[in-house]
């Protein structure tokens, strides 16, 4: 299989991850504004979820304002379209056409949505965002080759899936820690499973056990969102891209990290998730964080940016030092 | 209703589509009878219709740091085939000759010792770089690309307005306008023979293929760009793209023990011929520019060791060089003893004393351009510049003679493209672009045709806001080959399913 350039991989990696990441604010925000019409949504929890700093009294407008439109900051819906789709003017010999055309129109469209969302309110837009994503995937998975360009996309995708996901429950289980006891009041688990866009699944599953919630958020096999699914994408990924591994031992430490908290949940007792919930979260999101440091280690280290400056013409030539990062 | 070429007004210059007004030339007879029954609305309808598609497809340059669609004109411009053949003619001359000319200035310095050239000119120019000397291409090919930029006068005769053989850019908007304007205005290509464009990124890997180095079979060809920000950064991908080829940036690459590879994610990779898109200056640390982080350090060794091809190659600016153009009918004498198949235009050398008078005092009534200025920079057309103007550029030139040439100010053939909902004339130039393999030097059929919109402009850039026009040229007279339908039949030479199909999703939307 044709090398792929270690620049390429890296951005074709985080074109993956902001994609996905859109998606996920978009079906998060849209789940809290439908839950609170009318009431006052205590915005701090998404704040959290997303590693926003909490600000002054928010209000609605404001937050989606931050969360939906800012393009600026990394971390709303705008400024990651934007992330992807620069990132994509970048590789677009390697990705196909039909997949560039899909994240610059999107970009393009972007403003006019937001004028009708600022009209009709914002669940044009955050549905607009959603079917894009999902245009973006199914043209990933139509229009590009297996290789490993196609490899780095989707665990970009299935590496912020779970970042986002463990994220969405750590909130959850932080601000509503009353949900724990009685399942009736099963509110706060239901916005859950609507942003990880889990519920019908979820009640064709389980018909509504709330009981079982946690478990298929993080454990269920076949479905797509899940912790375990998503985690098992990143994996077959990684093996893919690094199939010889010797007789013994893992050399890749990106897969080694995914593999072990894949495993943990593998053989986790479901009986007592709840309160195993807390440590498994932290486990989550610190594979995630030694899973990129492991990528960025073996595939995505180009040459260093050099700046190259003249030096003393000692050694009968010139010397050359490099400079910066 | 009316016909939109009713109101078209001829212009102070030779109008490439009329004789006199309603009388369209002979190549231009099939293309007058199509767009006529269109009416203005509709003419606008397919422009707004072209602009958003090349916004969508993100077919942009960047103007004044902004990603802007290229602005296509929806008349294309029509060269017959007789006119054709002088053109591209022509061209072979001149690059024949210039790749002759930069042998010897990187090998022997003949011309220079037989006192054609004076040694001025060479040690004076910066774009001379002593540091490429002796390095001696796998093939002989130092201009693997050229664009040899072409203006009509006002007598309808050709001429050569300037050589580019450094790094010759706006072939992908040739390819990109055909392929726009055959899906927008499929009727126009119905009632003529039109050469297609979309040999052009074959005939590009096959010449850089053959510039490798010769112990090399299946050389890795890769296109050097220095990145999105560059204003062209959407041809290199693109070219990229359709000649299947790696797109890499300085940092991609590395050099060690003078060799060349790119950084994957399975280790180093060597690199046999680059296609470099980034300017000499930044090419090469070690040589030139250090603050550069655009290119790599130790490519330049790496060529001279010759286990790397850098196409075009490096020290090509030389020949770029505007009083070095002066020179060039003489060149070819003595290269080839052939004469200019098109001439240049009037241009004067100021560092003759009584010349440089001259022209000083009439000022006013030429165009003054500098030797190094790419994309119209810096050029003052006397006749319309402002005594201010005039007074900056006298001082200007008298501190430094060499840094400028004068010329015969040329009234730009007009060309009629659409402003608002109707048809105006507006200058045009054309450049083709040629492609040298080392036994051929082979033309683009056709090339780009830049248009200046502004009324009455005469610098043509893209880097000055101009548009361009699908360029056509016209097959030899005769009866049409009749299409077989099955059997016989060779396969297209290049198959391109991926861009057809993108756009046949885009007129959907």
């Amino acid at each position: 299989m044709r090398e792929l350039l270690s620049r390429i991989a890296e951005t074709l990696y985080w074109i993956g991850r902001y994609v996905e990441r859109s998606d996920d604010i978009a079906r998060l925000l849209d789940v809290s504004l439908h839950r609170t019409l009318g009431d006052d949504e205590d915005w701090s929890t998404v704040l959290a979820i997303l590693g926003h700093e909490g600000g002054d009294n928010p209000t609605t407008e404001t937050m989606i304002q931050r969360l939906a439109y800012d393009s600026a900051t990394p971390s709303s819906i705008a400024g990651c379209v934007r992330a992807a789709r620069e990132n994509a003017r970048g590789v677009r010999e390697i990705i196909s056409s039909e997949v560039w055309e899909c994240l610059n129109v999107t970009w393009n469209e972007l403003p006019i949505r937001q004028i009708g969302a600022e009209r009709l309110g914002p669940h044009g837009y955050l549905r607009y965002v959603r079917e894009r994503a999902a245009l973006f995937s199914g043209l990933t998975d139509a229009t590009m080759s297996r290789d490993d360009g196609w490899l780095f996309i989707v665990l970009g995708r299935s590496l912020e899936r779970v970042d986002m996901t463990a994220r969405l429950l750590a909130v959850h289980a932080e601000v509503l820690p009353s949900e724990f006891a009685p399942p009736s009041e099963s509110t706060g688990w239901k916005a859950l499973l609507e942003a990880c866009g889990a519920d019908e699944s979820f009640t064709r599953t389980h018909r509504g056990d709330a009981k079982r919630v946690l478990e298929f958020l993080l454990l269920d096999r076949l479905f797509p969102r899940s912790v375990m699914h998503a985690l098992t994408t990143a994996e077959q990924c990684l093996a893919e891209l690094s199939p010889n591994q010797g007789r013994a031992g893992m050399n890749d430490p990106a897969r080694a990290a995914v593999g072990r908290v894949r495993m943990a949940l593998e053989y986790a007792d479901t009986a007592g998730l709840e309160e195993q919930l807390p440590e498994l979260l932290i486990t989550l999101q610190a594979a995630c964080v030694i899973a990129s440091e492991g990528l960025t280690e073996r595939f995505f280290q180009h040459a260093s940016t050099l700046r190259w400056e003249l030096g003393v013409q000692a050694l009968g030539g010139a010397v050359w030092k490099p400079a910066g990062v | 209703m009316a016909d939109i070429f009713d109101s078209y007004a001829l212009a102070d210059a030779w109008d490439e589509m009329f004789e006199r007004p309603g009388t369209p030339r002979p190549p231009y007879q099939g293309l007058f009878a199509a767009l006529q029954p269109l009416g203005a609305d509709e003419l606008r309808f397919r422009a707004d219709q072209l602009a958003r598609v090349f916004t969508d497809r993100g077919v942009t340059f960047d103007y004044a740091g902004e990603e802007r669609p290229f602005p296509l004109d929806l008349i294309p411009r029509v060269i017959d085939a007789a006119e054709w053949d002088l053109i591209s003619r022509a061209v072979r001359q001149r690059v024949r000759t210039l790749e002759a000319f930069l042998a010897d200035v990187y090998g022997g310095r003949q011309i220079f010792h037989d006192g054609v050239v004076p040694w001025g000119l060479l040690h004076s120019s910066p774009h001379f770089h002593r540091t490429a000397d002796g390095i001696r291409p796998a093939n002989g090919v130092r201009v693997h690309i050229a664009g040899i930029d072409i203006i009509r006068d006002e007598t309808g005769a050709f001429r050569v307005l300037e050589d580019n053989v450094r790094t010759p850019s706006g072939v992908s908007y040739v390819l990109e306008n055909r392929l726009a304007m055959m899906r927008t205005l499929p009727a126009l290509f119905t009632e003529q023979r039109v050469r297609p464009v979309d040999e052009y990124p074959a005939r590009l890997l096959a010449a850089l293929r053959r510039a490798a180095p010769a112990a090399i079979n299946d050389p890795t060809v890769v296109v050097l760009t220095p990145g999105v920000y560059n204003a062209a950064y959407f041809e290199h991908a693109l070219l990229a793209r359709l000649m299947g080829v790696e797109l890499v940036e300085g940092r991609d690459l590395v050099c060690e023990n003078n060799r060349v590879y790119m950084v994957t994610t399975h280790g180093k990779r060597p690199v046999h011929v680059i296609y470099r898109r980034v300017d000499d200056d930044y090419l090469d640390p070690l040589h030139f520019r250090p603050d550069s982080t655009l290119g790599c350090p130790g490519l330049l060794n790496a060529a001279r060791a010759g286990t790397v091809a850098i196409a075009n190659a490096v020290g090509n600016g030389v020949a770029d060089d505007k009083l070095l153009y002066t020179y060039v009918p003489d060149l070819m004498k003595y290269y080839l003893g052939e004469t200019p198949l098109i001439s240049n235009v009037e241009t004067y050398r100021l560092e003759d004393a009584d010349t440089l008078e001259w022209v000083l005092a009439n000022v006013g009534d030429l165009v003054l351009k500098p030797v190094d200025g790419a994309g119209g920079k810096g050029i003052v057309i006397g006749p319309r510049a402002s005594g201010e103007t005039l007074a900056g550029l006298t001082e200007n030139v008298q501190k430094d003679p060499r840094k400028w040439i004068a010329q015969r100010p040329v009234a730009l053939s007009t060309s009629p493209a659409l402003i608002g909902d109707l048809p105006r004339p507006r200058h045009i130039d054309l450049r083709p672009f040629a492609v040298n393999d080392g036994d051929d030097v082979w033309l683009l059929p056709g090339g780009l045709t830049r248009v200046a919109l502004p009324e009455g402009e005469l610098v043509v850039n893209s880097s000055q806001g101009g548009g361009s026009k699908d360029t056509w040229v016209l097959s030899e007279p005769g009866p049409r080959i009749p299409h077989v339908a099955a059997g016989g039949h060779q396969p297209p030479a290049h198959w391109q399913p991926s861009r057809n199909a993108a756009w046949d999703g885009e007129s959907e939307q």
